[in-house]
């Protein structure tokens, strides 16, 4: 992974100190607090319904086991015991004192980690798939062009005070894990007919209250080009975008409202002048991120060891975990192991301090002392001996951390809902615990198969509810807590927003919904081959409407 | 009235003052007009011996300012809140491309200690405080010894990546 040198080192502490400043100056009643808001953000630190709440940065949710030690010190030390990861692969605690929050940072700087930019009108923590530099569709590791990016970004004087947040996604696999077309801006990276690297680049695309899928604005963009033609969109977009409605200021509304073809004339005179300046990567600066990024020291004896199958014949629950938990690797003898952070009565994507500790050795013990956030709030092991598998499930079913859902039904993404953010309309933890209950039997759920259910509790859309195959958004009606149901959203490679069913449903009957859905999908399916999304596409909306809503298809037929 | 800093920090006396669209020109004394002033009266301004300034509105193209405007002494970009940074754009068009070679000065409610910095690297050399910034910290803020930044802006050339490498 990229390690810091004496100028990243440099620029963080520079940072923790300004901080302390700035939040000295507004206890001291000097620094207003509107000012202090704005810089606070982009220091991570939101001011919740109960508490402030402090994102942390995790570059492309890459982590080695001595950084989530400190996030576990932290999480023990200023918060209640726990961290909650997100769908930006990021981690967030949701009880420190405002007071302390230097101190927090300073703590992180010395791990090489930091909250720079992870709110705020600027660009946020770079995100790539959660699987770089192992998964078998890979065609590069996108890991050096996110560092590249992510370096670019932090501190970029120019673009600390856009007209709205900014998210960049990496793809570079045949299968799109990290729903870059849904960003600000999707960088996909790809080879030519020449076999050189560059990009497809992807802009305007965003979830929300008005998700729109992102365009291709440049087919193929030259691998030292990416910087460059980054900040050619980002200038375009600061001096353009809107500012007068918060609503209308993402530059998906931009580009919608420029047009695409206008918005790519725009960028590309923007970038005609500055493409041949100091932003242009050299070879050898690419290579120097790559060396970062290399293959972990495999044991080429790996593959010929048997107490796997072992195992594996003898155990069925540890069968079952491998046959939901693990996808396959390059090298031959290791595996990628997913710890899933849905269990039953645990809020998606919260881990406590002990739980960070044990990960931590485990990591240490098993993967090469490093781990992986998802997009989709579980954690990863990307490097794991098969021989390996077994004593690591037994401890991770101790932790329980070994919930054989991932990608199933319980297998949530989910926003803190009403129980944290100030924004939320409605609970989405309880609901998500209350689908559990539903879908407890893992039997049934298998059966279900790859099925993504998104919950948000507001039109921000924290909890990708447009892009689940079935999405959940929480909404507020007098005062009480409604949900708006959508079907067929996908954030893969042929993304596309979900369809509103009909009327929202009250908290009471939100989980016999779901469970509606999912009996007509059992019933409607051509095979068990078919998933839930393609099914969907291929019925369609009606179906699904008539058993949603029997008593009003009849009045109004 | 607020304090004018250059950009090593040191307070600096303003020369200029800023003259309302419909004030009367005064016979001597540097001003600032707006855009469309300088337009509609250039000649009236240049006729003068002492130096004209203009003042552009952060919707203003600057890639479209006509020759005499960029020939002027000194430019002033607008910062009107504190989370507007259309501006920040505006002088890195006009310095990266070494368009203008004048001095840029920032005016507005952003200009304040913690937005210094940035528009330092933006090429900004000129700033115009808000009544009410610590004007020991912005001087201090300005003078200070940073650590090199990642990206390349006018005041570093090159990136920190390259610088490295």
């Amino acid at each position: 992974m990229y390690r810091y040198d004496q100028y990243d080192q440099a620029l963080v502490n520079a940072r923790v100190e300004q901080f302390r400043d700035q939040t000295a100056r507004y206890l001291a009643g000097t620094l207003p607090a509107d000012e202090f808001r704005h810089l606070r953000l982009r220091n991570g630190l939101y001011v919740q319904r109960f508490a402030p709440m402090l994102r942390v940065a995790i570059p492309y949710g890459t982590l080695s086991s001595k950084q989530l030690r400190m996030l576990a010190h932290i999480a023990r030390k200023y918060d209640k015991g726990y961290g909650h990861f997100t769908t930006r692969q990021n981690i967030q605690f949701n009880w420190p004192k405002l007071e302390t929050v230097p101190d927090i940072l300073a703590d992180l700087a010395t791990v090489e980690m930091h909250a720079i930019q992870t709110s705020g009108n600027c660009i946020r923590n770079i995100t790539a798939d959660h699987l770089a530099g192992v998964a078998k569709d890979e065609l590069i590791d996108p890991r050096p062009y996110c560092e590249l990016t992510r370096q670019w970004a932090t501190e970029h004087p120019e673009f600390n005070w856009l007209p709205r947040k900014f998210k960049f996604a990496f793809s570079s696999s045949t299968t799109d894990r990290s729903a870059t077309q849904v960003h600000d801006i999707g960088v996909h990276i790809i080879k030519n007919a020449a076999g050189e690297i560059g990009y497809e680049m992807v802009v305007g695309g965003g979830l929300g209250r008005t998700p729109i899928i992102g365009q291709v604005i440049r087919e193929w963009l030259p691998e030292e080009d990416l910087l460059s033609y980054s900040e050619a969109i980002l200038r375009v977009y600061n001096l353009l975008g809107r500012r007068d409605n918060i609503y209308k200021a993402r530059i998906k509304i931009t580009v919608k409202e420029t047009g695409l073809a206008k918005f790519k004339e725009l960028v590309e005179a923007e970038w005609a002048t500055i493409k041949d300046g100091p932003l242009k990567l050299k070879r050898a600066d690419i290579a120097r991120f790559q060396s970062f990024f290399t293959a972990f020291d495999y044991e080429a004896s790996a593959a010929s060891d048997t107490s796997y199958a072992e195992h594996l014949a003898k155990d069925s629950a540890f069968a079952a975990w491998t046959k939901r938990n693990l996808k396959a690797h390059r090298q031959p003898g290791y595996a990628i192991a997913f710890l899933s952070l849905k269990a039953r009565g645990v809020a998606p994507g919260d881990v406590t301090d002990t739980q960070m500790e044990a990960i931590a050795d485990l990591a240490d013990a098993y993967s090469f002392g490093e781990l992986r956030a998802t997009h989709n709030q579980n954690l990863v092991f990307t490097d794991v001996r098969q021989a390996d598998l077994y004593p690591l499930w037994q401890a991770l079913v101790k932790l329980d951390l070994a919930t054989p859902n991932i990608g199933l039904l319980t297998d949530v993404i989910c926003c803190p809902g009403l129980d944290f953010c100030s924004l939320s309309n409605a609970s989405s933890i309880a609901v998500a615990e209350e689908i559990f209950d539903r879908f407890e039997s893992l039997d049934y759920q298998h059966d279900i198969g790859e099925i993504k259910l998104n919950m948000s509790g507001c039109m921000n859309g924290c909890g990708h509810h447009s892009v689940g195959h079935i999405g959940i958004l929480g909404v507020d009606k007098k005062g009480e807590e409604w949900y708006q149901i959508t079907l067929g959203g996908s954030s893969e490679n042929k993304a596309s927003l979900g369809d509103r069913t009909g009327p929202s449903v009250d908290r009471e009957h939100i989980a016999d919904a779901v469970q509606t859905i999912v009996h007509t999908y059992l019933n409607l399916r051509a095979s068990e081959d078919e998933s839930f999304l393609a099914c969907y596409q291929r019925v369609g909306m009606a179906p699904f409407k008539a058993k949603l809503y029997p008593v009003a298809e009849e009045v109004a037929a | 009235m607020s304090a004018l800093l250059n950009l090593e920090g040191a307070v600096i006396s303003d020369a200029y003052t800023l003259l309302a669209d419909d004030a009367v020109l005064p016979e001597g004394g540097a001003v600032i007009v707006s855009l469309t002033r300088w337009q509609s009266e250039a000649s009236a301004l240049t006729a003068r011996s002492a130096p004209v300034a203009v003042k552009l509105a952060n919707t203003v193209d600057v890639l479209t300012l006509a020759a005499d405007v960029l020939a002027l002494p000194m430019l002033v970009l607008d910062f009107p809140a504190f989370g507007d940074g259309r501006a920040y754009s505006q002088a890195r068009r006009l310095r990266d491309r070494d368009t203008y070679q004048g001095v840029i000065r920032a005016t507005g409610a952003a200009v304040v200690a913690d937005q210094l910095a940035m528009m330092a690297r933006c090429g900004i050399n000129e700033f115009a405080l808000r009544d009410d910034q610590p004007l020991a910290l912005c001087q201090q803020t300005l003078a200070a010894q940073k650590p090199l930044p990642y990206q390349p802006a006018r005041d570093v050339r090159r990136a920190v990546f390259s610088a490295r490498s």
